[in-house]
């Protein structure tokens, strides 16, 4: 039941962001040649995988809590 | 100092008791869902950097070591592929405050492979990968989905992963002993650029497990008036079911002198009455092009487990019992320091290398975990337990 449950959550919030980025009233506000400080290597919340993926196992091996670790995202999301 | 009315098990039956905290429980998350941290693209809709990085990590403090190498590669293939693998090993020797008043010191080693493959087809990148981890008394197998997109402008990001992990507990001294454990991961990731020099991360993440979930050495105590001490022990027994549910939201900013500053923080519960959160300052400041020092804190803390107790009133005295300390209510406090010097290479595919060091030291307060190394007080007047650890990762990586 739980699990139904995440997956309905997980499926309602990723229609939700894909509606809110249908909408034509709402236009990206911020040009690709204005992603220069977004892109530095500085910026990244991933900046070196396999030391974050290290720290990530402390962690996890003596705390209670897990999941929703850090590590997608960041950088200038240009291709 | 010298506990004689232990348990009767045999020494190497009960030497496995707590290493990194509840073994099986914790490295079969690592396995899984850390996996994403590997996998991931740290930019949105282009495949990750070609790469490949030497780490050597070591942890120490409250009796316990574990130190060994990590070693990634990663490589694309024609611009829409990119494959990888990780090498990974524990080694650990344990004299940690569970082994030395209940178990035995004792030495252990833990490998790990992982291979994936990223593909990215326009704006969407899909990733896969499997992982298995071995040692002694514990096989971790783990496999995982996940597909990311832009949106907006390439503004949002949005991905979904899904990890299954199944895996095998035994006990090393008892042939007849045989567990399972499955584990199943969803994942929702929501990353946003708000301005030109500031991003937002948002990441939800599920976690059922179904089996055996604890540690098969480790003991509870409970309060024994027959024993010279005063309390003796038992095995603990867990719920073979539990769910979780994490919530982080991440911030990074870029300051007007090139460094940036991060912030973190998560919430989390599960159906055993965990209750945590987190919150993460980090900074990261370049000197020059080349050399880069970064700074961090974190603080943790939780409340315990429904059926957690320091100290039990009697023997089997409920259905659930457990004395890990990873399950009772603490804090801890995590400092941070690194630096990092990229250079230049040239040598024929090799672009550029990077070396680096960080250096973590964390602080744990227990609330309710006693200990008992002290034993010339009443039971359960024992004081709090604490420990203090190092954490050090140095690596180098070759980007090609």
């Amino acid at each position: 039941m739980k699990t139904t449950m995440f997956k309905l959550l997980a499926i309602a919030l990723l229609a939700g962001a894909l509606g809110g980025c249908g909408s034509t009233e709402l236009k990206p506000w911020i040009s690709p040649y204005e992603r220069n400080n977004l892109a530095d290597p500085i910026m990244s919340f991933n900046r070196a995988p396999v030391s974050g993926a290290y720290m990530h196992h402390v962690h996890q091996a003596r705390e209670g809590a897990r999941g929703a670790e850090g590590g997608g995202g960041g950088g200038c999301g240009c291709n | 100092m010298v506990v004689t009315d232990r348990p009767v098990l045999t020494a190497r039956r009960r030497r496995r008791i707590t290493p990194l905290g509840t073994l099986g429980r914790g490295l079969s998350f690592a396995i899984g869902f850390a996996l994403v941290l590997l996998t991931a693209p740290a930019e949105a809709a282009i495949l990750p950097e070609d790469r490949s990085d030497v780490m050597y990590h070591g942890y120490e403090g409250g009796g316990l070591k574990v130190d060994g190498p990590s070693v990634l590669v990663r490589k694309a293939y024609k611009d829409k592929f990119s494959f990888w693998g990780n090498y990974y090993v524990d080694m650990i020797s344990s004299a940690s405050i569970d082994v030395i008043t209940t178990a035995s010191p004792y030495t252990e080693e833990r490998k790990e492979f992982s291979l994936g493959v990223d593909y990215l087809h326009g704006k969407t990148n899909m990733g896969a990968s499997y992982t298995n981890s071995e040692e002694s008394d514990y096989s971790a197998n783990a496999a995982r989905f996940s597909i990311n997109h832009d949106f907006f402008g390439d503004l949002t990001n949005v991905g979904i992963t899904y990890a299954r992990g199944w895996n095998e507990v035994r006990r090393n001294g008892d042939d007849l002993f045989l567990e399972e454990a499955k584990t199943q991961s969803y994942r929702l990731d929501l990353s946003q650029i708000v301005t030109k020099n500031f991003i937002l991360n948002m990441n939800y993440e599920g976690v059922t497990d179904e089996g055996f979930l604890n540690n098969p050495y480790r003991q509870i105590r409970y309060l024994d008036p027959s024993a010279a001490r005063g309390y003796s022990f038992e095995l603990e027994n867990y719920p073979r079911t539990r769910t979780s549910s994490a919530l982080a939201l991440r911030g990074m900013y870029f300051l007007p002198y090139r460094a940036s500053v991060k912030g973190e923080v998560r919430t989390y519960s599960d159906t055993w009455g965990i209750k945590g959160w987190n919150a993460e300052l980090g900074y990261v400041h370049p000197i020059t092009d080349k050399l880069i020092v970064e700074a961090s804190y974190r603080y943790y803390t939780q409340n315990k487990a429904d059926f957690y107790e320091d100290l039990f009133p009697y023997s089997q005295s409920q259905n659930y019992m457990a004395r890990d300390k990873e399950l009772s209510t603490y804090f801890n406090h995590t400092i941070g320091a690194g630096v990092s010097y990229e250079f230049n290479m040239g040598w024929g595919f090799l672009k550029r290398g990077e070396v680096s060091l960080l250096v973590d030291y964390m602080m744990f307060d227990y609330k309710d975990f006693r200990d008992l190394r002290v034993t010339d007080v009443p039971p359960g007047q024992e004081p709090m337990y604490s420990l203090q650890a190092t954490v050090v990762r140095a690596f180098i990586s070759f980007f090609y």
